[in-house]
Formats: C-alpha cells, structure tokens, sequence
C-alpha cells in the first residue's frame, strides 16, 4: 500500500517499488508453499505438509491478510490434498475455514503475546484436524484411525514456534521496509 | 491491473471466502467423480517435484546418515556382542543351507525341474512421503531409462515394502504394506496356511483370515501367496509377532522407517489392480499383453 503523504501530488511508483512490493505481496504464499514441498521429503516420521501448511495460513491470514488473500489459502490446500495424496478438497476447505476465522479474530488476537496465539492456535489445529478427520471419514466412506490425527495435531502445535519464528521475523522486516517506503 | 473502487473491491475481498469454501466442496465433488484427472493431476505435480526432490535428498540423507553413525557409535558395545551372536547362529544356519542346497541339487537331478527365471528388477531412489496423515505411501524418481507400471511389486534390500499405484513420467508412488489400503495375500512358511495381511497405518500390519484351526504362532515366517496372480509365491515379508491384543500380526523383514533405495520388480503379473484401475479403466493406456 502506497500513503501519498498529504498536500502533495502522489508521484507513480517505479518499477522498482513496484516489483518490492510485489515481492513482498507474494513472499508469504510463496515460501510457504516452498516449505511445504520441502517438508513431503521423506525423513521417516509422520508427514509434516498438514503442519507447515496450517501455521503459514495461520500466522499469514493474522498479521499479514492482505498477503494471504483468501484464494492464496485455497492454493495452498490444494497443493496440501495433491502433496499427500489425500482425497481432493479436504486441505482446501480446512485452510479456507482457518483463514476465515483468523480474519475473525485478527483484531483481538493479532496484539496479543506470543504464547496467547500459540493457545489459540492449538484450538485451530485441533479443530482443522479434526474437521479433516470428519472429511476423511465422509469422503473416503471409512473410519480413519485415531492416532495419526492425534500425532498431526501434536506436530501441527508442537511445529508452530519453530514456522512462527522466522515468519514473524519476515513480517517485522517487511513492516520496517514498508516504513522506509 | 484493473481499477476497481473502494467499496467494489471490499464488497469482493468479503465474498471472495464463501465463494472459495463453495469451490471447496465443488472440488471434493470433483475428486470423488474424475478420479482419473486428479490421479493425473497428482502425478503431473510429482513429476515436476521429482528433480528438485532428488536434489533436496542427498542433505537430507546426509543429515540422517549422520544421526545414524552417532546412536550407532554411542550404541557400539551392545552391537558387537549382538552381532558376535547373530554372527555364530548364522554360521549354523549357513552350514544347514549349504547343506539343504546340496540336496536340493541332487534331487532336482533326479527330476526335470524347470527353476524360475531369475526376475528382472530395477532400483529406483526413494525421493518423498506421499502418503497424507492417513495413508503411507512414498514417491520415487524414475525416469526415461526406467520404466515402471501399476501393479509392479518393490522391494527393499531385505524385504516386501510395497506396490506401484500411480505412475507419472518422472515419478511413481508406492503404497506401502502398511497403508490401511493394503492387502496381501500370504502364506505362513511353516504351517502352509495362507492368510491376508491388512494394513492398519501402523508399524505391523495384522494377519487375518487364516483357515480355522491354523492359528498363525510367534516366530512363523511370512512370505506372499502366488494366489490372486498378484505377487510371486515366496517374497519375504516378515515374521509373526503377536500383538498387546494377542492378535498375529507381522513384523517386517523391510524398514520402512528408512527407505531410500527400493527394488520394482518386473514378475510379468497382471492380477488385482487398485480399485480406481479397475473401476475407471484409462482409455490412453492399452492393457499389457
């Protein structure tokens, strides 16, 4: 967002301004999308692509909406079901409800320390996962087991900090850099 | 870019969610109808994914060989004497193999019997976790020099891992034993009886099935049934253990924790393909035979 100041004729930003801002506009989908492709590599525990995914829509859609725009959530379940192999559209509805309801409450949440919305967070983990254990169970026509959903909520929450850290970081820089502006 | 007014793209950034979580649903009605498409779909983005997945496993490899060595070195004392051990059993086992081979030789001189060509086999690298939170499956490369089709049966160094599932170009996904999908028929080396080994997304996959009066005991070894034309008779899967529950279930010759190299081997079988094979057969693809 460019501010003109006021009492002057805004100059049109250059194609320099521009492509920062782009970058900085796409930074949050983008190096979450990274991350989760990176996290499909095989290291012998459970599937850690639910997780990232979750925390980038998450963090994104609560300090940085206008960066996380809601069909940004959508590609990021998509690319989550056809990661995993999961049936299609049960990471899209569930990234497109925690996006919706982090947009809810991003005026309450978003000013509140960091282990406050790491709580609230556990809440949307259990609940996506959860929301994602009903859809399995619909779609696939079998109960799915427990213990995995357990597992994903336990990595979804236990991941957080480590996601959180370098986003925030992210979100400070580009903050300052938008002040420079 | 297009000018749209304040209140006009307000009005559309306050839309834009429910319209999204219609569009949801209008993709899980999608998955359900065109299996076929997103199969295509999943693996056209594999195979886009594979090189860079092969880059990114040699670190990645790197770093869990790196975590072996160390629990390897702080665990060397017991692994010597397990392996002195193991090491003086196997001795007197490979005396009774030696002298089973023998006999074999000499009886099989006295009929005309005709061996099983050696099976033909290709090793593909193991490159990323396909499965979701509910299935267990994994992704490898392959490539214009290796040619892989459904239905192919992969192996690793020691034993049964899994089946081929969905091939791309430049990648396939194996569905692993252990997928709440998976049934194998089997048979149990000592009795003869045959059973099924169902997946249940754990470590060990259970046994059932089995004829009445032919309980599966501790220890037996379980290798796959030629039943159902699906596997070759005499692939080592793993050995009975019995559950918390008292239930036979199999403990696994493969390391599925740990894949990185896999066997597919070629048996020349067409049996029982995965249901969405059979139910949607892909015109494009002209049956093999």
């Amino acid at each position: 967002m460019w501010m003109p100041r006021r009492g002057r004729p805004a100059s049109a930003p250059g194609l320099l301004a521009r492509l920062d801002a782009l970058a900085r506009a796409a930074a949050p989908s983008v190096s979450t999308m990274a991350v989760m492709v990176l996290a499909a590599a095989p290291v012998g525990m459970p599937t850690l692509v639910p997780a990232v995914a979750l925390a980038g829509v998450f963090f994104w859609s609560l300090f940085r909406p206008a960066s996380m725009p809601a069909p940004a959530a959508f590609g990021l379940g998509l690319l989550q079901d056809l990661l995993g192999f999961t049936p299609l559209g049960i990471g899209v509805l569930t990234l497109l409800l925690v996006h919706g309801a982090a947009l809810r409450v991003r005026r309450v949440l978003a000013k509140q320390s960091f282990l406050l919305v790491w709580l609230a967070y556990c809440g949307f983990a259990a609940l996506a996962v959860g929301l994602g254990y009903v859809l399995e169970a619909l779609l696939g026509w079998h109960v799915p087991p427990t213990p995995p959903a357990v597992a994903q909520v336990g990595l979804a929450i236990g991941f957080y900090p480590i996601l959180a850290l370098p986003m925030s970081w992210a979100h400070r820089g580009m903050q300052r850099a938008e002040g420079l502006a | 870019m297009i000018r749209l007014s304040v209140p006009l793209r307000q009005a559309l950034a306050r839309l834009s969610v429910p319209v999204l979580i219609a569009a949801a649903f209008g993709t899980m009605l999608l998955g359900k109808a065109d299996t076929v498409l997103v199969e295509r779909t999943r693996m056209a983005l594999a195979d886009l994914l594979a090189p860079l997945y092969s880059v990114a496993s040699e670190p990645i490899g790197a770093v869990r060989e790196a975590v072996t060595e160390v629990q390897g070195l702080l665990n060397l004392r017991e692994e010597t004497a397990r392996l002195r051990e193991e090491n003086e059993r196997l001795h007197r086992w490979q005396a009774a193999a030696l002298a089973l081979e023998a006999e074999n030789a000499l009886l099989r001189r006295q009929l005309t019997f005709v061996p099983d060509p050696a099976p033909q086999f290709h090793t593909a690298r193991v490159v990323a976790d396909a499965g979701g939170t509910y299935a267990k499956a994994v992704l490898i490369a392959t490539g214009p020099f290796l040619q892989v089709q459904k239905g192919q049966v992969a192996l690793d160094e020691r034993g049964l891992a899994g089946r081929v599932t969905e091939v791309g170009g430049r990648s396939a996904r194996i569905l692993l034993v252990t997928d709440m999908n998976s049934r194998i028929p089997v048979v149990l080396e000592g009795s003869r009886a045959r059973a099924m080994m169902v997946g249940t997304n754990g470590a060990r996959p259970r046994l059932q099935h089995w004829p009445a009066g032919m309980q599966p005991q501790d220890g037996d070894r379980v290798v796959t049934s030629a039943e159902s034309a699906t596997f070759p008779a005499g692939l080592p899967v793993g050995v009975v253990h019995l559950g918390e529950t008292g239930w036979p279930e199999v403990e696994l010759y493969a390391r599925l924790d740990r894949l990185d190299l896999l066997r597919i081997f070629e048996f020349g079988l067409a049996g029982i393909l995965p249901p969405e094979a059979v139910t949607r057969p892909d015109p494009s693809v002209r049956p093999r035979h």
